[in-house]
């Protein structure tokens, strides 16, 4: 084939780079971890304020959730880099300067703010359909707010929001490949960038980065798929952990496999499932 | 067009923030009205011709273009389902922005940038929207297949007349969802050079180094415009919802 004919000589430019193109890999990871970590506080912290019954605290929770969705990353990213630091600039004696001039900083705040914000729906979508009874029976127990929150609500809450937080992270990950315009930041996309110079556009973009990209996608779908079955076996609805991994055939398949569409054979369809997502969970409490 | 060729500022050369004379900012005022007006118009230029003529239409490719996936993947002989679901979780997993930039070099001096993300756009939905009707053409009800097949009804007729009428109508929600998220990435496009409202932007800050101005209204015009249509599709979902 005419169309492979140089890529021989293409893979010993990647041996040869290798270290480049992990470098950016390594930014790469570093930014969807780093923003994802963030993303999780600011979505747990909006999303218990928002679904809180005070005013006070709902009300400023939906400002900042609708403002952070609403203005686009991109516009997020630019703002953080061009007029946040202006504040600092007018205003000298302000601490923590070195912060607003790293720019790698300024990509994770970005990306941690506007996926945290997304985030921080499905967490308020979760805790809104953990069941009443389970409200009314930690009042009734007369818990303190951290306690029956830790204990009995979030636990709940988590198993049914961790579908819609592992599309944002994978989201979050996919959106870290415009951090390659950032100044001094070099993610995977910017190694992609230079790889693309010395071989060629199918070959750097098509053979090596979607399908990198692609991968560490999966790696944190099922990272995330483990999360969610220990989840559940937590609160005794599922295979625990070690079952769903261990090789030994299983009396039933453990639904820990997320929504894999198995169920649709024939022309029947499946059972009626909703389209996935913390809001979306059929079972109550049992 | 907008294509550019030739000699391109490369998307990654974005003003560098570091490298600000801090006197000179210390100097400015922090907001120019007569800056802020100036550049309005041409960003609202660029936000009709570019940014929405590229969500409408992706939109409508997604819309489209998902339904034949989600028909395909049911439809089509195990082995070919299963390259077409995987190719489409491919493309569903991977960024927007690495997939915009590989058109767009490979198809260099074919089709031009404006294309390229409208096409890209759209694809890139179509794949989440084939997930959404996927779930639709689910919740048919076993019966009405049973029926189609009771009334000998010829495939694509089943599919036109009962399937798909009735897969379709819990759907609309969520492909408002898709194009207000659409909408929110099209500043991706600033990579391919692509001179929609927030590149506009940047290339009007850029001389004076004022990007105050450009971005805030940039962050304006997208909250007015993504806001209201999201609490339109939150009602349509609750009416929806309602009524089954």
């Amino acid at each position: 084939m005419d169309f492979f004919e140089d890529w021989p000589g293409y893979f010993e430019v990647v041996v040869n780079w290798s270290d480049r193109l992990l470098e950016g890999l390594w930014t790469t990871i570093q930014l969807t971890i780093y923003g994802g970590a963030l993303a999780f506080v600011i979505a747990v912290a909006l999303g218990l304020m928002a679904g809180s019954p005070s005013l006070w605290l709902r009300a400023p929770a939906r400002i900042l959730i609708e403002f952070f969705r609403g203005i686009s990353l991109v516009v997020l990213l630019f703002l953080l880099m061009y007029v946040l630091p202006q504040l600092w600039m007018r205003n000298p004696d302000l601490p923590l300067r070195d912060l607003v001039y790293n720019t790698f900083l300024l990509g994770v705040l970005a990306l941690g703010i506007n996926y945290g914000a997304y985030g921080a729906e499905a967490v308020r979508a979760s805790l809104t359909t953990v069941p009443s009874g389970q409200w009314e029976a930690t009042t009734a127990l007369s818990m303190s707010w951290v306690h029956k929150m830790r204990r009995v609500i979030f636990p709940q809450a988590w198993a049914l929001m961790l579908p819609s937080l592992t599309n944002l992270w994978v989201h979050l990950l996919k959106g870290s490949a415009i951090a390659y315009i950032i100044p001094h930041v070099s993610d995977f996309t910017a190694a992609l960038n230079q790889l693309r110079r010395p071989t060629d556009i199918w070959f750097s973009h098509a053979f090596i980065g979607l399908v990198i990209y692609f991968l560490l996608a999966l790696i944190l779908t099922l990272f995330m798929q483990a999360l969610e079955a220990r989840a559940k076996h937590k609160l005794g609805r599922g295979p625990s952990l070690r079952e769903v991994l261990s090789p030994a055939p299983k009396a039933a398949p453990p639904d820990a496999a997320g929504p894999d569409p198995k169920t649709l054979t024939g022309p029947g369809g499946g059972p009626k499932q909703p389209a996935s997502g913390a809001g979306a969970h059929p079972g109550g409490f049992a | 067009m907008i294509f550019t060729s030739g000699i391109i500022r490369a998307a990654d050369e974005v003003d560098d923030p570091t490298m600000v004379d801090e006197e000179e900012v210390r100097q400015s005022p922090f907001w120019d009205w007569e800056f802020a007006f100036n550049a309005l118009p041409e960003m609202l230029m660029a936000f009709i011709e570019v940014t929405l003529v590229v969500t409408v239409l992706g939109t409508l490719i997604a819309a489209v273009l998902g339904l034949v996936i989600a028909i395909l993947i049911r439809v089509l002989p195990a082995p070919l389902a299963w390259i077409v679901k995987w190719l489409a979780n491919f493309i569903r997993m991977t960024p927007i922005v690495v997939q915009l930039i590989f058109v767009f070099w490979a198809f260099l001096g074919v089709i031009d940038n404006l294309t390229v993300g409208i096409i890209v756009f759209g694809v890139h939905y179509a794949t989440y929207m084939s997930e959404v009707y996927r779930a639709g053409i689910e919740s048919v009800p076993k019966g009405q297949w049973e029926a189609t097949t009771a009334l000998s009804m010829s495939a694509a007729r089943t599919w036109r007349k009962v399937i798909i009428p009735q897969a379709l109508r819990s759907t609309v929600p969520s492909l408002g969802n898709y194009a207000i998220s659409m909408f929110k990435d099209t500043p991706f496009l600033l990579v391919i050079m692509v001179a929609e409202m927030v590149t506009v932007a940047g290339e009007i800050g850029a001389p004076a180094f004022r990007y105050t101005e450009v971005y805030v209204i940039a962050g304006l015009i997208f909250l007015a415009a993504s806001y209201p249509t999201a609490l339109l599709v939150n009602r349509l979902e609750k009416r929806l919802a309602y009524a089954h």
